[in-house]
């Protein structure tokens, strides 16, 4: 590809072409195709074992695809015919455009909130300390948690815990961001202080990638959503017509019991 | 103070420990020190092994595994004593086969280089067992955020697994140095001056063995003492991020 790249794909954030996984006979993606552009934000959402946190983790390859194709930012990933990485060296600086957050929000607990933050930073991107230290602070201001820069994991909240990880993410200065339930593991009086942080995000213009089960949030924020049943997308759509006129039996179903 | 000693009837005693000869007491330190020197390199060799040991057990190919299982199985099954004079003369044996044939004349190994590697590789056996547990108690999340963000294998195991591990690992690498301290003992059959050695050569010599093997006991106490005052802070050190399972006061 290189030079032919045309307008509109260099608009494409994330281009994912015909996305296959299996776990050995298991097959869990059966073919999913999904574009984002600039500015998006793309909720996925389905029952579980939809595959639908799979499909999020095959895009930054912490789960091999079996086969598909995976365009970041216009480059293309090199895979081989089993969907291997060719180059280990282009996953890793793929990744670190790719922020991720997760459901168990994994913070390094041996370093403070300060040190997570400025960790990717400093020592992957290369990024000079002080630098990268006055914006790790300038971006736990902005998660509200300016007071516990140099506090352990351990001893904060989940709410804060997810916060400081989203602050970790937003340090890379990411092209995409990749939500994987970021509130599912939280009790539901922390969810709001998370979901508010995430829907400033999405208000000032981040590609977004958010698997959640919160579907008023997703109805919210979402610009396209996209239902995934068994490995396939079922529906997708912008949101208000997709949750205010589902078309497929297995969407108006699924909608009924969620929510 | 020799009033004291004086009337204790511990006169004799403290002449024959006095650190200038006649007294035996600089002979005693100098074994020590020895000793020390060859726990350290063994420890740190072992140490070595075991990182590399731990990793190859977890992510290695079948042959590898399979290899680091013999290894570990063997060495761990092989008494102490018996494996030091097998790797001892087995190893200086083939040191100069190997000279020989290249040419040169007998070469003379260094009783600490020998009793650093002797025992290196048996404390690296432990190690890579204690290395292992450490490093699979590591809640998988923390390696899988470092792999999201890009980090390298090599720095993922710098930056995120050997410090997440630490906690884990610091009591049994406790052990293992305690018992490398010790194990410093099993090299005096090799004729190496180690305290234990220094110490027996000491009492034969005066027939004063109660007091020599008593004073061999308190250094080998005051090493252990010593250490488990270090290792406590690291410990201390390695658990900074997690809360403390004692109540705090209220």
């Amino acid at each position: 590809m290189g030079e032919t790249v045309s307008a509109s794909e260099q608009a494409d954030a994330i281009r994912v072409t015909d996305l296959h996984k299996s776990f050995g006979n298991l097959e869990v993606l059966k073919g999913v195709s999904l574009t984002a552009h600039k500015g998006d934000v793309v909720a996925i959402i389905g029952g579980s074992g939809s595959g639908k946190s799979t499909f999020l983790r095959c895009i930054n390859f912490l789960e091999t695809p079996s086969s598909g194709e995976i365009v970041v930012n216009g480059e293309p990933i090199a895979m081989r015919q089993d969907g291997t990485p060719v180059d280990r060296r282009q996953i890793e600086r793929v990744r670190t455009r790719l922020a991720m957050v997760f459901q168990a929000f994994n913070l390094w607990t041996h370093r403070t909130l300060l040190e997570n933050v400025i960790e990717v930073p400093v020592h992957v991107l290369k990024v000079p300390r002080a630098d990268a230290v006055a914006r790790a602070r300038q971006l736990l201001e902005r998660v509200g948690l300016a007071e516990k820069a140099d506090t352990y994991p351990s001893f904060l909240s989940g709410g804060q815990q997810q916060r400081a990880a989203i602050a970790r993410a937003l340090a890379v200065d990411p092209s995409v961001m990749l939500f994987d339930e970021p509130t599912s593991a939280l009790d539901p009086e922390l969810v709001g202080e998370v979901l508010t942080v995430i829907r400033d995000l999405a208000a000032e213009g981040r590609t977004m990638l958010l698997v959640t089960h919160e579907m008023k949030f997703a109805r919210e924020v979402a610009t396209h959503v996209v239902y995934l049943f068994e490995g396939r997308i079922e529906e997708q759509g912008p949101p208000a017509e997709l949750f205010g006129n589902p078309k497929s039996a297995r969407l108006k179903q699924f909608l009924k019991t969620v929510g | 103070m020799d009033l004291i000693l004086e009337t204790l009837g511990l006169a004799q005693s403290a002449e024959l420990l006095s650190l200038s000869p006649p007294g035996w007491g600089g002979n005693l330190l100098r074994g020590l020190a020895n000793s020390l020197q060859i726990a350290f390199g063994a420890f740190a060799f072992g140490l070595v092994i075991g990182l590399f040991g731990a990793n190859g057990k977890l992510h290695g190919g079948v042959v590898t595994r399979d290899l680091l299982a013999i290894y570990t199985t063997v060495i761990r099954a092989v008494p102490e004593l018996v494996l030091i004079l097998i790797l001892y003369y087995v190893g200086t044996d083939l040191i100069n086969k190997a000279a020989q044939t290249l040419g040169y004349g007998r070469v003379e190994i260094s009783g600490v280089v020998a009793g650093i590697w002797v025992l290196g590789i048996v404390q690296g056996a432990y190690a890579t067992e204690v290395l292992r547990g450490a490093i699979q108690a590591i809640p998988p999340g923390q390696i899988e955020a470092a792999r999201a963000y890009g980090m390298p294998p090599l720095m993922l195991l710098r930056r995120v697994t050997i410090p997440a591990m630490m906690s884990f690992a610091t009591p049994g690498l406790a052990n293992l140095w305690l018992i490398a301290t010790k194990d410093t003992a099993l090299l005096a059959i090799v004729g190496f001056a180690e305290l234990t050695l220094e110490t027996r050569q000491a009492a034969a010599s005066t027939r004063a063995y109660f007091t020599f093997f008593l004073a061999a006991g308190a250094l080998y106490m005051t090493v252990t003492l010593c250490s488990g005052f270090v290792f406590g802070r690291i410990e201390k050190w390695a658990r900074r991020g997690q809360p403390s399972l004692k109540r705090s006061k209220r």
